[in-house]
């Protein structure tokens, strides 16, 4: 057995250290660091109920408004309060546009620059991918970040500034827009559309949309400017690759849904384990033996969660703490939320192959498109003049649940509040899901099954298929070690 | 044209700083650095290198190998615990981070701390401060922090304080820009340290309610129209940073987005002493003055100004859209 350090990982949000034991070429163990500890939890208590607004998206600079999202909804379970159908709305849209843009940086700026990395020169994509994906040097770096740029000035409009806004509130948002602003973020979206359409895609959002299995990805990969898209031109190195045998993890995945609507979340919660299940949210604890956090019981559910740091913990090797679905290991993230919502396509992937490197990737891309053409409808749904948002007072003492998807999964706030101020605040994020160590059963995290199998070649430090790998779940380790 | 290295440092932080200032325009990023001859070493969220590419290029920087003409370090400085740096250990290193910072911070031409965390603490050394963090040279608004009061980088300046929660981007490559093209001095920073291309204006300079503030026609609540000093906690004719005259993602600010300025850009500001969205007073009057504005005469105009608010302010001030326009004349002006 042969143990190799690998980090730290860039092109994921914060610090990541992965220890992979490995044995005739192949990984048989993995454990997955997070090497910072930030203590929000605890700066969060003692705190006026309101500030959690200000506080909690400072948790994260790339799920910033996924953070605010979480907290708002959790304060307005605490205070009983409903938006208005604009400030619904507006939310969706800051959310949304967040989302779509973490997506999109995740493909352009994180996980295509390695496959533009030297190794791979010589493979028949090599040559198109370097041109498009080479980091900082690339079309890309320099395309699609203006792009991404000029699409966050929906932030602007809606949010006031991006990442950290106060405009999200309990009752909905602070931010009305009037009607030539809402003219104004329908040409931020066709401008956006237009990137999508003519370099992602190469196709219409409503085509890649409706891709309903393998052969439609197939004959549509095989049409006019579809064939020179980015997504063509990655599922061509994933084939090549073989990404869909890399990565897989427990294939149990976990939604909350996301973007709630009049009728319901535009994609619904649920839990998909060889078929949907419903969620039980009760039924979500998070443990700590083997993190470097002590003096609780091992496992908690998170209304009752505690944290407190002690470094010197033995067996312990992460700050992270281990998030268990009825004590099941969970994957959250696009691929989960777009399993859950029913669509073909990545049921069919999922069926086919499991959770895995490729399918990640494409459930993100297709959640894009979806998203993209959702975001349309709801400007088009905005009704200047009419209320954003509605006010209420919280209670010297209440509890509230804030549930939230992130571009990279699932994110839950839990919030007491007593004496009029915060007397315990916990946070489970999706990376801590995805990047979870083992609990005290000895189950090892989702990333860290994920790597088990891996192969790696003899005294290669940093494997490149151990990159594709854990770059797949778009992590975000700022967020995992709030 | 020199080449200009920038080696990109993320510690006890959101990485928010990063993610803003790849929302840098006209033109994007890398061609902005790259029309000042600035080249990236290694930054966390855009290099190919990751792992021991990383450790020896860090090692390299150290020994001197490579020349670092600008160390920019994003989030706080985490001391703890006990003073061992131990709640960050930079991965496949093994080593605290405040160690890599201290070793490069000694080779290095130019220290800048980007955003507030790096800067003085932010919001990382909020409540108890269980991590120990500081800023690079600041422990809030006391000068030291993780490098000395006496601290000067190899190119005879302190540590450049790009604060803000987060940095606009434009703070940071004109920061960059004008240290890449030579000419910035210790003149350029104000008394906390802070580039005062931007931190010598105020929030206030610009803000769309600045007719609500002169007639002092104040917001009640969230997503009213109004002045938001009175009563939603703004503090833009505090805060040193231009927000309302180089705005945000296009068209944005935080008192354009509907919420109060929270004076982000000032050392302490993780800890206002009052719920960041309420203001606090005595008997009935703000207790953060305007800037350079004598208490007697702010008192007398507030409650002149107050009595002549016109209805078309009063009633916009506490609406969530305009309800009254501006009146039209009509005829020659």
């Amino acid at each position: 057995m042969t143990r190799i350090v690998v980090g730290p990982f860039n092109r994921v949000e914060g610090d990541l250290e992965v220890t992979l034991d490995t044995a005739r070429g192949k990984v048989r163990a993995a454990h997955v660091n997070a090497p910072l500890y930030r203590g929000f939890e605890q700066i969060l208590q003692g705190r006026e109920p309101m500030d959690a607004l200000t506080l909690a998206p400072r948790i994260c600079g790339i799920c910033s408004v996924s953070q605010s999202v979480a907290a708002a909804s959790a304060l307005a379970d605490a205070m009983g309060l409903a938006a208005p159908e604009n400030g619904r709305l507006a939310t969706n849209l800051i959310l949304a546009n967040e989302n779509v843009a973490d997506h999109f940086t995740h493909f352009y700026l994180f996980f295509m620059p390695d496959f533009a990395r030297e190794n791979y020169r010589g493979r028949a994509w090599f040559p198109a991918v370097e041109k498009r994906f080479k980091a900082m040097r690339g079309e890309a770096a320099f395309e699609a970040a203006a792009a991404r740029a000029a699409f966050l000035h929906l932030m602007g409009y809606l949010a006031g500034k991006w990442p950290h806004t106060l405009s999200i509130q309990p009752g909905g948002s602070a931010r009305g827009v009037d009607e030539a602003e809402k003219t104004r973020l329908h040409v931020v979206l066709r401008q956006f559309r237009h990137y999508l359409e003519s370099r992602l895609f190469g196709a219409p959002l409503e085509t890649v949309a409706a891709l309903d299995g393998e052969k439609a990805l197939d004959r549509w990969r095989g049409e006019g400017a579809a064939g020179g898209s980015d997504f063509a031109l990655f599922l061509q190195a994933a084939d090549d690759l073989k990404l869909e045998r890399y990565g897989r993890a427990t294939d149990r995945f976990l939604s909350y849904g996301n973007y709630p609507l009049a009728e319901g979340r535009m994609f619904p919660p649920g839990v998909w384990h060889r078929g949907l299940q419903a969620l039980d949210i009760a039924a979500i604890t998070e443990d700590v033996s083997h993190s470097r956090l002590g003096g609780v019981p091992a496992q908690l559910p998170p209304a009752e969660g505690v944290t407190l740091p002690q470094a010197d913990k033995e067996a312990a090797y992460t700050w992270c703490k281990a998030p268990r679905l009825a004590g099941e290991v969970a994957e959250t993230g696009a691929l989960a939320r777009q399993l859950v919502d029913g669509h073909a396509l990545i049921r069919e992937l999922v069926a086919n192959s499991g959770g895995n490197v490729r399918n990640r990737v494409i459930a993100r891309l297709l959640e894009t498109a979806r998203v993209l053409i959702a975001m349309e409808d709801w400007v088009r749904a905005l009704k200047p003049g009419a209320p954003f948002c509605h006010h209420g007072s919280m209670p010297a003492e209440a509890r509230g649940v804030g549930l939230a998807e992130a571009a990279r999964g699932s994110l839950g706030h839990w919030l007491h509040v007593y004496k009029g101020r915060i007397l315990n605040y916990q946070i489970i994020s999706p990376t801590t899901w995805n990047f979870s160590p083992r609990d005290a059963q000895g189950t090892p995290g989702a990333l860290e099954q994920a790597l088990v199998g891996t192969p790696v070649a003899q005294g290669d430090e940093d494997p490149v298929l151990v990159q594709h790998i854990v770059r797949s779940f778009d992590p975000c380790m700022v967020c995992t070690v709030h | 044209m020199n080449t200009f290295n920038v080696l990109w440092l993320q510690s006890g932080g959101c990485g928010g700083c990063s993610m803003s200032l790849l929302c840098a325009e006209s033109p994007d990023l890398i061609r902005t650095l790259e029309g000042a001859g600035i080249n990236l070493l290694w930054h966390p969220s855009l290099s190919e290198q990751s792992g021991g590419e990383v450790r020896r290029l860090l090692e390299r920087c150290a020994r001197g190998e490579v020349q670092v003409d600008a160390l920019c370090v994003e989030g706080a400085m985490l001391r703890g615990p006990g003073g061992s740096g131990r709640f960050h250990l930079l991965a496949g290193s093994g080593r605290p981070m405040i160690a890599w910072v201290r070793e490069l911070a000694a080779v290095a031409r130019h220290v800048l701390a980007i955003g507030t965390c790096a800067a003085y603490g932010g919001v990382s050394a909020a409540g108890d401060n269980i991590t120990e963090a500081c800023g690079l040279q600041y422990d809030g608004t006391l000068a030291g922090g993780l490098l000395g009061e006496g601290y000067r980088a190899r190119g005879g300046l302190p540590v450049i304080n790009v604060a803000g929660c987060p940095t606009h981007p434009n703070w940071v490559t004109e920061t960059l820009m004008r240290l890449a093209l030579g000419g910035f001095a210790a003149e350029d920073l104000d008394g906390f340290g802070r580039p005062r291309m931007y931190a010598d204006r105020l929030v206030h300079h610009g803000c769309l309610r600045n007719e609500y503030y002169e007639y002092k026609a104040s917001a009640e609540k969230a997503s009213d129209l109004g002045c938001l000093m009175e009563n939603l906690g703004c503090m833009g004719t505090l805060a040193h940073a231009d927000c309302n005259s180089r705005l945000w993602n296009g068209e944005g600010s935080c008192t354009r987005g509907g919420y109060a300025c929270i004076n982000c850009t000032q050392p302490g500001f993780e800890e206002p002493g009052h719920a960041y969205q309420q203001t606090p007073k005595i008997a009935g009057i703000p207790v953060g003055l305007p800037t350079d504005m004598p208490k007697a005469w702010f008192v007398v105009l507030s409650s002149l100004s107050k009595s002549a608010t016109p209805r078309r302010l009063k009633e916009n001030a506490v609406a969530d859209h305009q309800v009254v326009p501006p009146t039209l004349r009509k005829g020659k002006p």
